[in-house]
């Protein structure tokens, strides 16, 4: 018997929002499974190398786990540089991300390892990601909120590309919600934490918060600056435990 | 935390990347999360060709101070240099 258990993980492409065609990085426990699957939607800064780590610790864990890109249509290029001008673009835009999460769930959905069960997480803007295709989408078994701020009108920012705050969509969330939050940030900051358990609270919904003391914006993120080794071992902790109580059969 | 709050500007001149010299038309400027650099939050500058596509960039991260040293140097290496060159 095997200490640890085995993963394979690679790029694959999937056909997106529009049917246009996406990278992502899949990785996925070995053996037949089934397994239960999860989306990784990833921060501003970019699909970048820990969002990477990121996926494969979930494999590792036993989820497979797709993190679509979701600025490759800014491509082709190094990543941080699409990025960055994603970024000098204001951003994507909110249906455009919610098709692309929509496909990269009926991708996972497709393997012949699924169990059917797919789940959520996202860091940052791929938080509010996650939060807003919880309330968009029918089809969600579990989301994670990590970090994710602007989610209230009156964060700012694009109408055109963000037409709908996602707070207004708490109503529509059927999934369990986890959110893990850092109470140094400004951005959520502890009253937008605050906001968003009233609404979910006040709707009725199944939701956990975690908020930790001595962490900002992007704990989780090693070898960063934010990086708080025993928030982001707790926080892990918590989103495994999470996902394997609500993606389970 | 990570905004899309982002200066721009136009601009005439070169710089030179990992492919060599290239010509700049544009600079984005933003106060954020860096990418390299070990900081929390720096001042991120991207010189970018707009005219050649925009994917191409030289990308620069300082904290807040050197920016801001950077900024007073930059206006004393102008003045000295535009009175140097007047003469």
């Amino acid at each position: 018997m095997s200490s640890y258990p085995g993963l394979t993980a690679e790029c694959v492409m999937f056909k997106g929002h529009n049917g246009d065609t996406v990278e992502a990085y899949y990785a996925k426990p070995s053996g037949k499974g089934p397994f239960p699957g999860v989306v990784l939607i990833h921060h501003a800064p970019g699909w970048d190398e820990w969002i990477t780590e990121a996926t494969r610790k979930l494999a590792h864990h036993g989820f497979a786990t797709i993190a679509p890109h979701l600025y490759h249509r800014d491509g082709p290029g190094n990543p941080d540089d699409i990025a960055a001008k994603a970024r000098a673009e204001g951003g994507v835009a909110d249906g455009q991300v919610i098709g692309d999460i929509a496909a990269a769930m009926a991708y996972l959905r497709a393997q012949p390892e699924a169990s059917g069960k797919v789940g959520l997480i996202g860091f940052c803007s791929g938080g509010r990601h996650a939060y807003l295709c919880a309330g968009s989408l029918s089809n969600v078994d579990a989301v994670v909120d990590c970090w994710g701020g602007n989610k209230f009108a009156d964060n700012k920012k694009d109408p055109a590309k963000r037409p709908i705050p996602p707070i207004e969509l708490t109503e529509k969330i059927t999934a369990p919600v986890l959110g893990l939050y850092g109470n140094d940030d400004k951005n959520p900051s502890p009253e937008d934490v605050n906001r968003t358990e009233e609404r979910l609270k006040k709707a009725g919904k199944n939701y956990e918060f975690h908020r930790y003391d001595g962490a900002g914006h992007g704990f989780f993120n090693a070898p960063k600056a934010p990086y708080r080794p025993e928030q982001a071992t707790d926080g892990w902790n918590k989103v495994f435990a999470f996902f394997k109580k609500h993606l389970s059969r | 935390m990570c905004t899309y709050i982002t200066e721009k500007t136009k601009l005439v001149g070169s710089a030179k990347g990992p492919k060599g010299w290239m010509r700049i038309d544009s600079a984005n400027i933003y106060f954020d999360h860096p990418f390299h650099a070990p900081l929390d939050h720096a001042l991120n500058i991207d010189f970018v060709g707009e005219a050649e596509g925009g994917r191409q960039r030289v990308a620069v991260e300082l904290s807040a101070e050197s920016a801001r040293a950077l900024i007073e140097k930059i206006q004393a290496a102008l003045a000295a240099g535009e009175e140097a060159h007047a003469t």
